[in-house]
């Protein structure tokens, strides 16, 4: 996470154009940038487990459509809910069921992860999905945005665009500078250790079981925060949201984007986004552009998208640390046997 | 539930393990041998049905459509290991999860466009289209088990091929130690197109004769990805015994499940898979 | 929208009504109008078409674009541009594909979709801004036009409720006394086989066993050895698309077909059943259309749609069809002014869609068709009508304010 100094040039660009976007924007990409960055801040939680812990988890929709149902459960159909007490609330849950879920995952490694994460996104999709009261398939609506401010005071108006808008901006620009911070302070450098070699960083010491699991709950609850957004700015939330298309979508984010960097998934977000803006209305074969891309980035820009903006602003060593951890991923191997790095 | 509809849930169960198995046997041994994530394995079983619903408009004959069918589908898999694949040996294992990802988005689209949107079915052959009477009320057809022979038949083809022939010792080799196979030279990048194209050949075969019980319609290769994956994982990437031993189990809980907890059905199966990684983290037969 | 302008609009179609040519003429057309003739008129259209339910988007998109080519290919004299976006049977994206056509495409109408979750999403956008006019040519969720139920959205399919109630008397009358009913676990499944259950046993029968099967799955041995167990007289069932293929045949294969006669909304046999084969021979369900009913217009439809698709039509193209009729018969009514949405629900909500392949039917006051459900039995691959299971059956519509 040592960005040189371009990248950060780059970023800082990014955000400033975010910012005054919505006075070129109409009302459409308002509310869409707003969408792609809720789903930025989803492929940032999971770019922390994938790209820095090396756990590769196929049900991160599950935390992410759980604080949705959460928001809409705590939501009357009538009264508006403060956020100051919907947020605890939602996030608390999900970081519970993050515990839980993480508890049993960590135990296992490489493509048993995986498999065991989308186990129990599977259970909770169908529990939503069978759950009549709670909308069963079809979903259910948040009838009220989250009023924040104190008494009748309103600072927030969360009904208009415009402010959801900045909210998410903040929202994300905060998740970027909370992880990024984390990373660097030694529970940032213990976990990143894990991922390049879990055997040595446990023979330095380290509870490397508990270190996952803390980063998982961390994860899951940010996924979570993004939920929460989405929910909050859509006003509804469905069994869909936990699907594990929903999950591989957001992996495909991370992957895209070029995992290990946090900007890369968002621009993963972005990008993927707006292909299909662009390409939905020429095409109705969107999925066939949509493979030739993934193929191509794939087989032509190995580290992602943000290995081409790195290549572009940076150069030398935020790629080196790449390069390092390509080599080092003989070790990690994602598909195959989980050798010996499980505890036992 | 008397001892009668025991038994003849006990069939079902069975039965369904055997589809499952022979759906998931070609995923296994591309996982195994080659530590390949294959998502386009449900895409390689849609094109199976499709390549025979497609071939059954000129020949009436499922068997002859299917020996047709069978080479296209191994040119398939060889030239997506060639020149796309190959490639990623030495990449993350996500960036083939993406690929093959890449892969489902692409044949589902050229199976839009090359088929259309419709539901077709391909006839049961008339040989086998008789039905074993189980009770009063119930038969069982032929067909169904005709494709649990066919199962037996290819696992044990699998443990022979890859435990007592010449391609099965370079196949182990080479996926226990690709380097040093290939000082001993064997050409691991030859063995590793052909069991990519083994791999896919098997998917498609299992959807080209599930293809009479199934019929052939959009987005039916991503209904058996994800439970593809479940027997595979449970049973222990890369054994073929574990994979038939996962599918038989998973057969027999969704049935018993289905009947004994049905408020509970759908999430039967994931939790067996829980259950065995919290027990054995690798899997049942998977080398810890 | 000021308020005068509404005002002036509403004296321009009272004008209209009367001096029907003078209008034409334009005497006293409002400026916004004039400039508005040249501009196409926007239909926006939400439907999957890709996935297992693209045959029901394709079917329900050819027949609305081909009922308003028919009728010139105008909408109220005004030429008409689609913007057609694939669903995905995705409720996430829903509210995006929604956005994108009414705030980015500022379409007039918005056509869409065959999911009910996804009809709860567009609802949630389309609902406070009481703008554009949504029109609903399948998802039969009874909320639609129940709870959710608004000026502004309309439905030209069926409910759920609708041709499934009329089930249980069919049941009934054949003289069958108790029933297993199976079906998915989704909305669709639970709210059809309801109306199915409620019928029958107000008919005197008795639903011994309800099986719910998880969606989408379409293994169905174990349920089928369950309902042989059990013998009841007849099954009541509700499946769509590839499932409804395979629980047919596997129905059939397991020697069920004859013992236990399987009855259920037509969606069982409806665009499936040429894939279902022998299996579906002599199966019986109700729905709001049949492919054989006996009038001019449903076999100029069957004709046309033929001849422009090379398929045959089915109930989905029926609801397209109407759709486009109904659009047709408001805009003609308005004289092409999309942005007149109160004159236009007005004229919706009075409609009688008297063309329809389907018979006629009108639009209740919960904007839900009330239509006739036939009784319908599959020979020789075909959907044929043995009679009326239900004459003018409407939705009850539960929940709604404007009922």
């Amino acid at each position: 996470m040592s960005l040189k100094a371009p990248v950060t040039f780059f970023l800082l660009i990014a955000v400033a154009g975010l910012a005054v976007f919505p006075h070129f924007s109409d009302e459409f990409y308002l509310e869409f940038f707003t969408h792609l960055m809720v789903m930025g801040i989803f492929a940032m939680s999971l770019d922390l487990l994938i790209g820095y812990t090396g756990l590769v988890s196929f049900g991160h929709a599950a935390f992410f459509g759980l604080a949705g149902y959460l928001l809409a459960i705590v939501t009357p159909q009538d009264e508006a809910v403060a956020l100051w007490l919907s947020l605890p609330v939602c996030l608390g849950g999900v970081a519970l069921a993050a515990l839980v879920i993480g508890w049993f995952s960590v135990r296992t490694a490489g493509i048993y992860f995986i498999m065991i994460t989308l186990a129990f996104a599977q259970m909770l999709f169908y529990y939503f999905n069978e759950n009549e009261a709670l909308g069963g398939s079809d979903g259910i609506f948040i009838f009220s945005k989250p009023f924040v401010g104190f008494g009748d005071w309103q600072i927030i108006d969360l009904a208009n665009p415009t402010t959801v808008y900045y909210f998410v901006l903040a929202s994300l620009v905060a998740c970027y500078l909370l992880l990024t911070v984390m990373l660097r302070a030694p529970f940032g450098q213990v976990i990143q250790a894990i991922r390049a070699n879990e055997h040595r960083t446990r023979a330095l010491g380290y509870d490397t079981q508990r270190y996952k699991l803390v980063a998982f709950v961390i994860a899951g609850t940010m996924a979570g925060f993004a939920g929460y957004l989405e929910a909050v700015s859509t006003g509804i939330v469905s069994p869909g949201h936990l699907h594990w298309h929903n999950s591989g979508l957001v992996m495909m984010h991370v992957i895209l984007g070029g995992m290990g960097t946090l900007y890369g998934p968002i621009l993963g977000a972005f990008i993927l986004g707006l292909l299909h803006d662009q390409v939905q209305e020429v095409t109705e074969h969107w999925h066939l552009v949509q493979g030739v891309f993934v193929i191509f980035v794939v087989l032509f820009l190995p580290r992602g998208i943000a290995g081409l903006v790195g290549r572009l602003f940076g150069r030398a060593r935020d790629l080196d640390t790449e390069e390092n951890r390509v080599a080092v991923d003989d070790e990690h191997k994602v598909g195959a046997e989980p050798n010996g790095e499980r505890t036992k | 539930m008397d001892l009668t509809t025991f038994l003849i849930q006990t069939l079902n169960g069975v039965q369904y393990g055997f589809l499952l198995f022979l759906v998931a046997s070609g995923l296994t041994l591309i996982f195994g041998i080659m530590g390949i994530i294959n998502l386009a394995h449900g895409a390689f079983y849609m094109l199976g049905a499709y390549i025979v619903y497609w071939l059954m408009g000129y020949t009436d004959n499922l068997l002859i459509a299917v020996l047709v069918g069978l080479p296209i589908m191994l040119a398939v898999g060889y030239l997506i290991e060639r020149f796309a694949i190959s490639y990623l040996y030495d990449r993350d294992h996500l960036y083939q999860v993406l690929l093959t990802y890449g892969l489902i988005l692409i044949f589902n689209e050229l199976q839009k466009i090359f088929w259309g949107t419709d539901f077709y079915s391909v006839p049961v052959p008339s040989v086998l289209g008789g039905s074993v009477t189980l009770t009063e009320t119930q038969v069982y057809p032929v067909y169904r088990l005709f494709i649990s022979l066919i199962c037996m038949t290819i696992a044990a083809g699998m443990y022979v091929l890859i435990g007592r022939t010449r391609l099965g010792m370079m196949i182990r080799a080479g996926a226990s130690n690709r380097e040093m196979a290939q000082v001993l030279g064997i050409n691991i990048g030859r063995v590793f197109a052909i069991v990519f194209s083994l791999g896919a050949a098997l998917a498609a075969f299992a959807g080209m004769v599930g293809a009479p019980i199934s019929s052939v319609y959009p987005g039916m290769g991503d209904q058996i990805l994800i439970i593809s994956f479940v027997v595979v994982v449970i049973g222990g990437i890369g054994s073929i015994k574990g994979a038939f031993v996962g599918a038989m189990l998973i057969g027999l809980a969704d049935t018993f499940g289905q009947v004994l907890l049905p408020d509970f059905a759908s999430v039967v199966v994931y939790a067996v898979m829980a259950l065995v990684l919290l027990w054995r983290p690798q899997g049942l037969f998977g080398k810890a | 929208m000021t308020k005068k302008s509404e005002s002036s609009r509403r004296h321009f179609i009272a004008g209209a009504a009367a001096t029907a040519g003078l209008a034409a003429a334009g005497s006293f057309v409002p400026t916004r109008f004039a400039i508005g003739a040249a501009a196409p008129v926007k239909v926006g259209i939400l439907l999957p078409y890709s996935g297992t339910y693209a045959m029901l988007g394709n079917s329900i998109t050819n027949a609305l674009k081909m009922r308003i080519d028919q009728a010139g290919g105008k909408l109220g004299g005004r030429a008409v541009e689609y913007v057609a976006l694939d669903s995905e049977m995705s409720v996430p994206k829903a509210p995006t594909n929604t956005n994108k056509l009414i705030k980015k495409e500022k379409v007039d109408f918005l056509v869409g979709p065959v999911h009910s979750g996804i009809a709860a999403a567009m609802a949630k956008i389309v609902g406070p801004r009481n703008a554009p006019i949504m029109i609903v040519p399948n998802a039969g969720h009874n909320g639609i036009t129940g709870s959710l139920c608004a000026p502004n959205i309309f439905r030209t399919s069926f409910s759920n409720w609708q041709p499934a109630f009329p089930g249980g008397k069919v049941m009934a009358d054949d003289g069958h006394k108790t029933c297993v009913t199976i079906a998915w676990k989704y909305g669709a499944g639970i709210q059809m086989m309801a109306a199915g259950k409620e019928n029958f046993e107000k008919h005197g029968g008795k639903v011994v066993k309800d099986i719910q099967v998880p969606f989408p799955k379409v293994e169905f041995q174990a349920f089928l050895s369950e309902i042989a167990s059990i013998k009841p007289d007849a099954v009541f069932s509700f499946f769509s698309g590839g499932g409804a293929v395979k629980f047919v045949k596997d129905y059939a294969a397991a020697g069920l077909k004859d013992s236990i006669p399987l009855y259920g909304p037509g969606f069982l046999t409806e665009g499936v059943s040429k894939a279902q084969g022998a299996a579906a021979e002599g199966i019986k369900t109700t729905l709001h259309y049949a492919a054989n009913l006996d009038s001019d217009a449903n076999r100029k439809f069957r004709a046309d749609y033929e001849k422009a698709y090379g398929a045959s039509a089915n109930v989905f193209s029926v609801q397209g069809f109407d759709t486009g009729s109904l659009l047709l018969q408001a805009m003609a009514a308005v004289g092409g002014d999309s942005g007149a949405t109160k004159d236009l629900i007005s004229v919706m909500e009075g409609a009688t869609i008297a063309d329809s392949p389907r018979g006629a039917w009108k639009m209740s006051k919960a904007h839900n068709p009330i239509q006739d459900i036939y009784l319908r039995q599959v020979k020789s691959g075909e959907n044929l009508v043995l009679g009326v299971a239900a004459k003018k059956l409407e939705d009850p519509a539960t929940g709604c304010s404007m009922a």
